[in-house]
């Protein structure tokens, strides 16, 4: 994950308190996808990052996942995510952010 | 409506495994951030030969030697599947050693700030010659090259960097200042590559075409380079310099950059120049990015992949006026990523694919050949950047799936009926759909195509700039007049029209009087 983000998702979990975040991810494949959700829950894999060794648990959903889908406006989700939906491999990236929520997530 | 036409295309791959290791971004930051790394060790063990890359499938195809279509049927690794009866010469442009390359960087240089070694130099002069697109006259200028006495000596005392062949030291360029960072060597040489590499396609072009540099009017530049001072970094102007050292002496031309969507935009903006009769003939030309060699390079190496990010690329591209022959670009449907159209991959495809086809009555069904960004998968799949053109054929699948032109479950068949296989090397500019019209020209003439849409795609954020992404589409079609027809809305109606209005008002006149 970009080390940018990171220090912003750092600073917004200080901010706020981790437990009144939620974190949507929309990246394009499974592997990405999973280390981004990581990051924001078990910290930084690559050790590189403000994030490293920091397990700041957040919620982090994938904006393919029906959780997300199901809150969105459906005309809306239609149009911004519809094409995606279909184009990307939707099972491999729910299942991967699931896992890594279930076994990191705090909340 | 008269249209302006793609008159020639060129495309030109420059071999460069030693720029590779010294300049490349990738190995330049690993050199200084972890000198004694293991990547940095491996390298050289892992650089293509010039006969390697110039059988290299994909690079086949990009100088027009093999269609997509074929490249398309041949399984994949390609790497290791060298093309039998590959040549460095194909009917759009050529594959140049490295060897050639150097003496090209010295013939581009205005400022005596490349120095080859003599004798070097002097074998070079004659090659460059030998390959027909020289002259002896082109070098008639050249003083006497260095020994590699003098080379060693501005390596050490002037800040130069180092120009080397197979392993060996031929030469060096020097900075062109002593304090500003933009004329410092690094950057002179990634302007002169950039410069060098479109001044070879553009004589290519000319040759191609058959066309003398006196005929043109207008060169544009859409490289992804800024050449300037400290004062104003980005001053321009790349296209002048190409034009001086290829003839063009009745052109005048400038810059266009917008990331990877340059060469869409300044094709646009020739067209636009030719149909509005501001130019009879212009000039769309790029040079390589020194930068790019090796960007995935580390990659390549874990997954066992030879260092296939080795080549520079160029092209240039002749937009004229209707000559009734050659394909017509539709500057009536052109589709843009608007400020406002929003960043999500479907609002960009919709405003890049759907909007302009749905403008002219068209179905996405109606567009036999798709053209967006063509990175070869080789390349960008071991760095975790998956298929690039497969992405975006499946993505404009969906949509016609969403458009109900389809069934979900033709989404890939359409993919592949309408794609094509990336053939380009990442060098950023030069995948940009543009490699593509060489073969959309031939396709169009031969009937084997009827419609062909070009998408320029940019990612501008990584100018820091702005968050905005960027793009612009075109139709080409085939020319439908025949030669020498014509046109209802050309000069001859519109003359035939004013004489029988004038007859009209004088007999009215006369009526009246």
């Amino acid at each position: 994950m970009d080390l940018e983000n990171q220090a912003r998702v750092k600073d917004a979990a200080e901010k706020y308190k981790p437990e009144k975040l939620l974190v949507i991810l929309g990246g394009a494949e499974a592997e990405a996808s999973g280390l981004t959700a990581e990051t924001v829950t078990n910290g930084d894999p690559a050790y590189a990052g403000p994030l490293t060794g920091v397990q700041l648990g957040l919620k982090v959903y994938h904006i393919f996942e029906p959780e997300v889908k199901a809150a969105i406006d459906e005309q809306v989700y239609e149009q911004q995510i519809g094409m995606m939906e279909m184009v990307l491999d939707k099972e491999a990236i729910i299942a991967e952010v699931k896992g890594i929520r279930e076994k990191y997530s705090k909340f | 409506m008269a249209f302006a036409v793609i008159k020639g295309v060129a495309y030109c791959l420059f071999h460069a495994p030693d720029l590779l290791v010294t300049m490349g971004t990738t190995q330049r930051l690993e050199r200084l951030k972890n000198p004694a790394s293991e990547y940095l060790q491996q390298l050289k063990a892992n650089l293509r030969s010039y006969p390697e890359a110039v059988s290299y499938a994909p690079n086949q195809v990009f100088i027009g030697n093999l269609w997509p279509e074929e490249l398309a049927e041949m399984d994949r690794p390609w790497y290791n599947k060298p093309v039998a009866d590959a040549s460095p010469r194909g009917r759009f442009g050529d594959i140049v050693s490295e060897e050639l390359l150097l003496g090209l960087i010295k013939f581009a240089d205005s400022f005596e700030l490349v120095c080859l070694e003599k004798d070097f130099q002097e074998e070079i002069k004659q090659k460059l010659t030998a390959t027909g697109i020289f002259t002896s006259a082109d070098f008639q200028d050249w003083k006497e090259g260095h020994t590699l006495a003098e080379i060693g000596h501005y390596l050490e005392t002037a800040a130069a960097e180092p120009l080397y062949y197979q392993e060996q030291l031929k030469g060096c360029i020097r900075r062109a200042h002593d304090v500003d960072e933009v004329l410092n060597a690094q950057v002179m040489l990634e302007n002169l590559v950039a410069k060098a590499t479109g001044i070879w396609a553009l004589r290519r072009l000319l040759q191609n075409t058959k066309t003398a540099g006196t005929e043109i009017d207008y060169v544009i530049e859409a490289s992804e380079e800024a050449c300037g001072d400290m004062n104003q970094r980005g001053g321009g102007n790349f296209a002048k310099a190409i034009g001086e050292l290829a003839g063009l002496v009745n052109a005048t031309g400038a810059d266009i950059r917008s990331f990877c969507s340059a060469p869409a935009h300044a094709l646009l903006v020739a067209a636009a120049l030719v149909k509005a009769g501001i130019y009879r003939q212009v000039v769309v030309v790029g040079g390589g990015s020194v930068a790019k060699l090796g960007m995935n390079g580390r990659d390549h190496l874990k997954k066992g992949l030879p260092l296939l990010e080795d080549v520079l690329g160029a092209f240039a591209l002749l937009v004229s006026a209707d000559d009734g022959r050659n394909p017509v670009i539709r500057t009536d449907i052109v589709g843009r990523h608007r400020i406002g159209s929003g960043a999500t991959p479907q609002a960009v495809m919709e405003a890049l694919v759907v909007e302009p086809l749905q403008r002219a009555g068209l179905k996405l069904v109606d567009v036999d050949r798709y053209a967006p960004e063509l990175q070869n998968p080789e390349l960008t799949e071991p760095a975790g950047a998956g298929n690039v053109p497969w992405a975006n054929y499946k993505m404009i699948a969906a949509l016609a799936v969403l458009r109900k032109e389809i069934e979900r479950t033709e989404l890939e068949g359409f993919a592949r009926r309408h794609g094509l296989p990336g053939y380009a090397p990442t060098q950023g500019h030069i995948p940009s759909g543009v490699p593509f019209l060489g073969f959309a020209r031939e396709g169009l003439l031969e009937g084997k195509y009827q419609r062909v849409m070009i998408i320029g795609k940019g990612s501008l954020f990584l100018a820091r700039l702005t968050k905005l992404f960027d793009g612009i589409s075109f139709l080409i079609e085939p020319n439908k007049a025949e030669p020498g027809q014509e046109r209802p809305d050309g000069g001859g109606f519109r003359t035939a029209m004013a004489a029988a209005l004038r007859r009209v008002a004088r007999e009215l006149q006369g009526e009246e009087g």
